[in-house]
């Protein structure tokens, strides 16, 4: 038996993500006495990325499915070439990042495979029993697959610490056979933020911005003080909604899951959806001018006041 | 055009649920319920498009207890045309769910299902792309703008890094994300008129479906509560406190 990884990966680089889930994958092997642990890239020219998977610690084998209309990552093309590579081994699980990339692609798999999917562990207990969040993070639940005889798991990056890119050395090769995708779902274009912008789950600091900013301009002084400390910028929900910034700055229950070493979230009540994005961060700062703000209750440092006035002073003295 | 759309049952979003002392799972007793969120959305994009004269047709869906009447009512004093309750007495898992949809879409032949992209109870977020698999249509999921024509859907999806945009031939499903639209609210005349509306229920076992749950929940906790943090008075001493105590800057 082994344990599948699905490469997350943008054809020129593999994305943190991965790494966390790779990590999971090690403990799945761990607890089951040490199967081997597989990567899939599933893309076109990506062979760099297959380089790359092959260096993380922890992996044994890395398959490359490449072809172009594999570019797109489409959930229908890279599901049907999952499909196909998981008839060729004797997979026990098949793992992916909870991010849009893996919840996208692993259920349409799950369904093909006819297994009930974990959604987001955080934790391995044994090869068949996880930890996963549910209600917003307002409750744990401690969950075993015992029927289902591959177990499909999305891996929450908060969870598990990322694989080291080590010396690895694990041998790379080409998938038996390159399925067609007859879908006819096309790729027309993304719109991607610019390159500059940090990963907000994989940043070490996070700076978010909500609705105490007012408005999208002063999402300028959030910038200023994420430079100073290499920071990604996020936000909450309100924020979005109210058209300051982009959806995917969203942390939250519905947005993205992060746990950096700090967390500082500027002019955030602290609705229970954004606590669920960023309780799990190792120290929180909450900057708001209302003192029984929620966000208060989850942070180790408080600081009432004005965030537009704060926000520069701040910033300068770092 | 039929749309079919999904919608759930869930504590409201407002509700902070309480894990039980047993571990047995989360207090629902007297909890405010309300429809998934993301499931409002999705009823709302279906009758925007009818309002568009795109489609004719909304029929709505809920599985679960006999209360997702109410749920189903809601949905058609939006503006939903009929519903179907399909009654199961417990919880059923996403792929059950997504079978369930399943049966439901080839007795009713829609061209579009627009589903939530995630229930805010489980937060499993599977649902509308294990419909897709099973019925082997094309899936836009996370949606924030969904265009029809010709057979097509051009769907503007919320994925990390920014937006993608996809076209899918029809029949196709399609999840919702936040910012496809902002949900109209009921108005007591349209209310009264959504009680006249049909609401068939069936019994899931009657759509073939195999409500027995293949995942075993072993144990529900409360997170590990976060100690207390102190307040600050100054930016001064933020900084001093992070860069000497917490050792974080």
């Amino acid at each position: 038996m082994s344990i599948l990884v699905l490469a997350e990966h943008d054809n020129v680089a593999l994305k943190p993500a991965t790494q966390h889930t790779i990590s999971a994958g090690a403990r799945i092997s761990e607890k089951g006495g040490n199967p081997e642990v597989h990567v899939l890239v599933v893309g076109e020219d990506a062979e760099v990325v297959a380089q790359a998977s092959a260096r993380v610690a922890g992996v044994n084998k890395v398959f490359v499915a490449d072809a172009p209309h594999l570019g797109a990552q489409t959930a229908e093309a890279v599901s049907a070439q999952v499909l196909q590579h998981i008839q060729t081994g004797d997979y026990s699980h098949v793992l992916a990042p909870a991010t849009t990339f893996g919840k996208n692609v692993l259920p349409r798999i799950a369904a093909r495979l006819d297994v009930q999917q974990i959604s987001g562990i955080i934790d391995v207990l044994t090869v068949d029993t996880f930890i996963r969040p549910i209600y917003a993070g307002n409750a744990l639940a401690t969950v075993q697959s015992a029927t289902d005889a591959i177990k499909v798991l999305t891996v929450l990056s908060t969870g598990f610490d990322a694989a080291a890119v080590a010396q690895g050395n694990a041998p790379i090769e080409s998938v038996k056979e390159i399925v067609n995708d007859p879908s006819g779902t096309r790729l027309l274009g993304r719109q991607l933020s610019s390159g500059e912008k940090l990963e907000l789950t994989a940043a070490r600091v996070v700076v978010s911005g909500g609705r105490g900013l007012q408005k999208a301009e002063n999402f300028k002084l959030l910038e200023a003080l994420a430079a100073k400390l290499n920071a990604a910028v996020g936000a909450s929900r309100a924020a979005v909604d109210a058209g300051f910034v982009p959806n995917d700055y969203q942390v939250g229950q519905t947005g993205k899951i992060v746990a950096p070493d700090l967390y500082i979230a500027v002019g955030i009540s602290g609705a229970i959806q954004h606590l669920a994005g960023m309780r799990d961060s190792k120290v929180i700062v909450a900057i708001n001018k209302d003192p029984d703000a929620p966000i208060f209750q989850v942070a180790d440092y408080g600081l009432v006041g004005d965030a537009l006035e704060i926000l520069p002073q701040l910033t300068a003295r770092l | 055009m039929k749309v079919l759309i999904s919608i759930k049952r869930v504590v409201d979003f407002t509700v902070k649920v309480r894990v039980k002392s047993d571990g047995s799972g989360v207090d629902l007793d007297n909890v405010k319920m309300s429809m998934n969120p993301f499931d409002e959305i999705a009823v709302e994009e279906a009758i925007r498009l009818k309002e568009r004269g795109i489609v004719t047709e909304i029929v709505t869906v809920s599985i679960g207890s006999s209360a997702c009447q109410e749920t189903l009512r809601t949905a058609m004093a939006m503006g939903a045309d009929r519903s179907i309750l399909v009654e199961s007495e417990n919880d059923l898992e996403p792929l059950a769910v997504a079978k369930a949809l399943k049966a439901l879409v080839l007795k009713e032949n829609p061209q579009l299902v627009i589903l939530g992209k995630q229930a805010i109870d489980d937060d499993s977020n599977q649902t509308g792309q294990l419909l897709a698999g099973l019925l082997d249509w094309p899936q836009g999921t996370f949606a924030s703008k969904l265009e029809l024509a010709s057979g097509k859907a051009v769907v503007t999806r919320e994925i990390d890094g920014g937006l993608e945009t996809l076209e899918l031939p029809l029949p196709a499903v399609i999840t919702t994300d936040l910012r496809l639209n902002q949900p109209r609210y009921t108005t007591l005349p349209n209310i009264m008129k959504a009680k006249k509306r049909p609401l068939d229920i069936v019994k899931v076992e009657d759509l073939q479906v195999d409500p027995t749950p293949r995942l075993t929940t072993l144990k529900v906790e409360a997170p590990r509560p976060r100690q207390a943090g102190i307040r600050v008075a100054s930016v001064e001493e933020l900084v001093t406190k992070l860069r000497d105590e917490a050792k974080v800057i």
